[in-house]
């Protein structure tokens, strides 16, 4: 599949910025962070700006943007649409609990039920995410058991270590979150080596066989019915080399967990500032990573159409 | 509405004979020329005279190497839009454009409500919808639903215009929801199949397999030519005549 960046951004940012989101919601509505001014604008400017510049660049790769509203129509069946409800109804709760904790300076009462309401809002619109490509049996790298986990995951992760940043640069830095980032990031690890593992291994029904009716033997491309490249060819029958796959693969291993793993465990050691430092340091880096892995997620995907054209 | 209707039980499609298509893409260029003034219109050429020609077509017609035990052959493969009865190009479609029509099978697309997502694109294991960057929206095979319900056209031509266009009669139209109909029975006779039966999208349209190959020799030599040794009599005396 071809990796359009405002699709990869779109998710990564997303991701992070809910994972973030639910967060503040959380440990915001709980009161286990203080309704610290700066803390409230910058840590919901910045999930709220990640949301929205994803969703926006995500309409960037619309055809005719001026008629997404049309994307609500369809929940029903679509888990496009559903993301797109999911992703407005969300910015309702997470508004009114920027209001309260903003402009009233609290975190308890309604504005408590609106923080969580907004983290159950982050996590149902990254769900819509994951099974928007999860459910796309023409993309069998998509369409299996590691998807939609790893959506949750990776949304977590990103979203604890930019937690961690941010209360960090506040001075409110914790080691029970540290040590969250530190699970996360191990457990994201973790389930991308393993989601490689199974993508790696992977035996598919479909082939130029099933493909064509032609039963038995084999079926090899004479001809294609065009010269030039199609839109099917440029959309879906994008290919990237096994050595620059791999190289890839360990580029997001050391962007996206290792090098957070080894700032994060600094983290733990090292007074204030340098501790907020490398914190932010870990979610930049992380951030940069999993735009990678997100790359390769697209890059990776094979699509039943290039068994038409022989690749 | 992208949920998909319950069938009428009526299947209007197309079988495609593998046997007997010659693969001189006529389907093809008659579709393009009909449904570029149609129901999609306009089936748009980007640098068509240049060095990276690109467009939108519904049909394209691939050539393959089948080759068995029994020996190899070149098969000939149009690929268009199979009108499934489940297709996730249409659930899977945010605005309400893609839509399977309950009278008879055939998916369509409301340009005027597309957005040009291409998610739909995604979701279509057989490659038949194209996305139309000029008019930025997706467009894909009507099974020229403007001709055969066309009441301006002669009985004859009210058939997807690439069945007309078939010199060999390698395509098909007709009701395969119904199972005396002519198209079902060819489907029964010849045992024809589905494409990607095990992705669950349950194609309408059907392709007949080439027919089995014949251990019998088929007769290419022409037949022997009649002896050109010199005869007696008058004949002879010609031909000796005429040799000098
Ligand atoms: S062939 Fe593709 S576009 Fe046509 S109905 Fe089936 S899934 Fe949809
Ligand atoms: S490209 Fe158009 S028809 Fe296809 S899913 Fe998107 S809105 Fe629907």
């Amino acid at each position: 599949m071809h990796p359009a960046f405002s699709v990869v951004f779109f998710t990564t940012a997303t991701g992070a910025g809910y994972g973030l989101l639910a967060l503040l919601g959380v440990l915001g509505g709980f009161q286990i962070i203080p309704p610290d001014l700066w803390l409230g604008f910058i840590g919901l400017g910045l999930a709220l700006g990640l949301i929205a510049a994803g969703l926006l660049s995500s309409t960037g790769h619309l055809g005719r943007p001026e008629r997404a509203w049309r994307a609500f129509s369809q929940w029903r069946s679509s888990w496009l649409s559903r993301e797109g409800v999911a992703s407005v109804i969300t910015f309702i709760p997470a508004g009114l609990f920027g209001i309260g904790w903003i402009f009233f300076g609290r975190t308890n009462g309604w504005v408590a039920i609106a923080g969580l309401l907004a983290t159950c809002g982050a996590v149902v619109t990254v769900c819509t995410t994951g099974m928007i490509y999860a459910s796309l049996k023409p993309i069998a790298q998509w369409h299996s058991r590691f998807t939609l986990p790893g959506y949750l995951i990776f949304s977590a992760m990103t979203g604890s270590v930019l937690m961690n940043a941010l209360l960090q640069g506040f001075a409110l830095g914790s080691k029970v979150l540290l040590a969250a980032c530190l699970l996360l990031t191990m457990l994201g690890w973790g389930w991308k080596l393993a989601t490689w593992r199974y993508n790696d291994r992977l035996e598919i029904a479909t082939n130029a066989n099933t493909a064509t009716g032609l039963a038995g033997g084999t079926v090899r491309s004479l001809e294609w019915p065009h010269t030039e490249e199609n839109y099917l060819l440029k959309e879906m029958g994008f290919r990237i080399a096994r050595k620059h796959s791999a190289r890839l693969r360990e580029i997001t291993q050391l962007l996206a967990f290792a090098l957070p793993v080894l700032l994060l465990v600094a983290a733990f050691a090292l007074p204030w500032p340098f501790a907020a430092v490398v914190s932010v340091i870990a979610a930049m880096a992380q951030f940069a990573g999993m735009l990678v892995e997100r790359w390769l997620f697209f890059a990776e995907a094979k699509h039943t159409i290039t068994l038409y054209y022989g690749c | 509405m992208t949920c998909l209707p319950s069938q009428s039980g009526k299947k209007l499609g197309l079988v495609i004979d593998l046997d007997t298509c010659v693969g001189c893409q006529a389907c093809v260029t008659a579709c393009k020329e009909w449904n570029t003034g149609g129901h999609m219109a306009p089936l748009t050429d980007i640098d068509p005279y240049g060095g990276h020609v690109d467009g939108v077509w519904f049909n394209r017609v691939h050539s393959y190497e089948h080759t068995t035990e029994m020996g190899g052959r070149t098969v000939n493969f149009p690929r268009s839009c199979l009108h499934c009865e489940t297709p996730a190009c249409v659930t899977v479609c945010p605005t309400g454009a893609s839509y399977k029509r309950a009278s008879d099978g055939i998916v369509l697309i409301d340009e005027d409500k597309c957005i040009g997502c291409k998610l739909c694109s995604w979701a279509c294991p057989y490659g038949a919808r194209e996305f139309d960057t000029d008019v930025g929206v997706m467009k894909k095979c009507t099974l020229c639903v403007d001709r055969i319900y066309n009441d301006n056209l002669a009985e004859e031509d009210r058939v997807p215009a690439c069945v007309a266009a078939c010199p060999t009669s390698a395509r098909h139209f007709g009701d395969l929801g119904d199972p005396l109909s002519a198209v079902s029975q060819l489907v029964a006779e010849r045992g024809g199949v589905d494409l990607m039966p095990e992705l669950g999208y349950h194609p309408t349209n059907k392709y007949l397999p080439p027919r089995a190959h014949t251990t019998r020799a088929a007769s290419v030599a022409a037949p022997a030519l009649e002896p050109v040794r010199a005869e007696g009599g008058f004949l002879g005396w010609v031909d000796r005549m005429l040799s000098n």
